[in-house]
């Protein structure tokens, strides 16, 4: 089956016009993230000089992965069960349109700025630390490793959190609670992220790559199950 | 419009639809010919909205066969049978964010259309909405958000145009836009299906009606109808009471029998309505009645409808 790109295209400038008309969207997302920028800012400008070592074996920066799981979900879920309560599902799903075109569309309308989101967070942390922290702390902060983590596994996060989210929003019937589960069943990876932070789980090389494949192997699944959730029929009666 | 026109643009046979033990539609079939208009009637519920979606490839039919732009009705088939209709649902789900023309754009993509700028202002030009394309949808008034729900189906260019309820919840004035907009469709040649049940509106857009509540109760031209349901008559008031109406009306041609309607009306039931109105003018004017009206009763598509609907209720009710 083949998917058509033009489609796919269609949905995301749809859904990046929408962005653009409903300002609020683009504040929802960016305001969860500056949120999660407190702590570690308190927690560098707060330590000593001496600290630097402890930080340094530390890996509190990779907590800010939580940010591509947690913005994403949210419009994602609000995705399929949005359309529906607007009563524009019906039109588009009059159309040529494949589940798996509208899916990934959606998918990627919400992946991408999330994504953006975090990159931009994040590339604001590092330049206030560089900038204003202690060296000896923002050294131990900043490490290439660490760096390489965040732009490997904020896409791939993000991608599984918007699967999650979609895969809630074929099946919910009303956006506030798409919106709660979707994060619900986010935290799971939060909790992983925020062990490998904290150090609970050593964040290795091994780790790392174990876990970038498991996000390749969970991502694709969740594209799947997502699209077998997604049932035109159910979604248009809304029932069966 | 590229199917295959030499077979009928929508077929149906023993179609039905089930929801768990609630039957939709039970049992439908029909045919309708490319460039035709068809007036699918019926009350609320009657399963009118869910045909349009089985026909649509929405939704899965529970039994039956059907093509549609003489394609067979299979899920397989879905997608290429959503590429040749185009389905203007009751509501006009437009994205109220957006402006016209950026609907129309996601519409355009969604359906492959070729040289999709041309096409947009086409289909803006054909409803009357060239100068609003910038509009926020949001804004417009509820005639004007039909009208873009319109254009929006329009850029296809579908082989059959479904119209569900199309001027629901109108007012007059734009209920008329729309009247004349299908009117102008149906003079290109678009076969068109349309779900209402506004009686007017399917008398004057449709060249054949079906009638359908839960099952179809009847399929034909309106004036078809008539002759199957009502008596053909003829009605003659005169301004005093006729002294011996049986003298007059017996034995005129085509007459099989009169009643009287009221002190100085009379209704005759008639062969052959064309023959027998000079027929009955000439008598009445021999007899030297001052004659008020002699005409033709007319059966509106509503006496047809609610008649039909009267009759099938007494039948179940037996």
């Amino acid at each position: 089956m083949s998917i058509s790109r033009r489609r796919v295209r269609a949905i995301v400038r749809k859904e990046f016009r929408e962005y653009r008309h409903n300002g609020n969207i683009i504040y929802t997302m960016a305001i969860l993230p500056v949120i999660f920028l407190i702590q570690p800012l308190v927690q560098a400008f707060a330590a000593p000089a001496s600290a630097s070592a402890t930080l340094r074996q530390e890996h509190s920066l990779l907590y800010l992965l939580a940010i591509p799981l947690l913005v994403p979900a949210g419009v994602a879920a609000y995705a399929i069960v949005g359309e529906r309560l607007q009563g524009t599902l019906e039109p588009v799903l009059g159309t040529p349109v494949r589940r798996t075109e509208l899916l990934l569309g959606k998918a990627l309308a919400a992946v991408a700025p999330s994504v953006v989101v975090a990159y931009t967070v994040y590339a604001l942390f590092v330049a206030v630390i560089e900038l204003f922290a202690r060296p000896s702390v923002a050294s131990a902060l900043i490490q290439g490793p660490e760096l390489v983590a965040q732009l490997l596994f904020t896409p791939l996060l993000a991608a599984w959190s918007t699967w999650v989210g979609v895969g809630v929003s074929v099946r919910s019937r009303d956006p506030r609670n798409a919106s709660g589960v979707a994060m619900l069943l986010s935290l799971p990876m939060v909790a992983i992220t925020s062990l490998i932070a904290f150090n609970v789980i050593p964040a290795t090389l091994a780790v790392a790559f174990a876990f970038a494949v498991a996000l390749v192997v969970l991502d694709r699944l969740g594209w799947r199950v997502a699209s077998g959730l997604f049932d035109r029929e159910r979604l248009i009666v809304g029932t069966k | 419009m590229n199917a295959d026109r030499s077979g009928p643009a929508i077929s149906v046979r023993g179609l039905s639809k089930r929801f768990g033990d609630r039957v939709a539609f039970d049992d439908v079939s029909f045919e309708i010919g490319y460039g035709e208009v068809f007036g699918f009637l019926g009350p609320n519920g009657a399963g009118k909205t869910t045909t349009v979606r089985t026909l649509g490839a929405l939704v899965a039919p529970t039994s039956g066969t059907a093509t549609v732009a003489s394609i067979p009705l299979t899920p397989a088939n879905g997608v290429e049978i959503r590429s040749r209709i185009a389905i203007m649902p009751e509501s006009p789900g437009l994205y109220m964010r957006l402006t016209v023309i950026e609907n129309l754009e996601c519409f355009a993509d969604l359906n492959d259309v070729p040289d999709a700028p041309a096409r947009i202002a086409g289909a803006l030009r054909a409803v009357g909405l060239a100068d609003r394309a910038r509009d926020v949808c949001g804004a417009l008034s509820k005639g004007l958000r039909q009208r873009v729900a319109l254009a929006r189906a329009l850029l296809p260019r579908p082989d059959v145009l479904f119209l569900d309820e199309p001027t629901a919840g109108l007012d007059p004035a734009a209920t008329r836009e729309v009247h004349e907009l299908i009117d102008d469709l149906r003079k290109r040649g678009v076969t068109i299906f349309l779900t209402t049940h506004r009686l007017e509106e399917a008398e004057r857009l449709c060249d054949r009606i079906a009638i359908l509540k839960t099952t179809l109760r009847v399929t034909g031209r309106p004036d078809e109808l008539r002759d199957r349901l009502f008596a053909r008559t003829v009605t003659v008031t005169t301004l005093a009471p006729l002294p011996n109406p049986d003298l007059v009306f017996a034995g005129l041609p085509t007459v099989d029998s009169w009643r009287q309607d009221g002190a100085t009306g009379y209704v005759l039931t008639v062969s052959d309505p064309a023959l027998a109105a000079p027929a009955v003018t000439r008598a009445l004017v021999r007899a030297g009645a001052d004659v008020l009206t002699v005409g033709r009763s007319h059966h509106s598509l509503e006496d047809i409808y609610l008649t039909l609907l009267d009759r099938e209720d007494e039948v179940d009710r037996k």
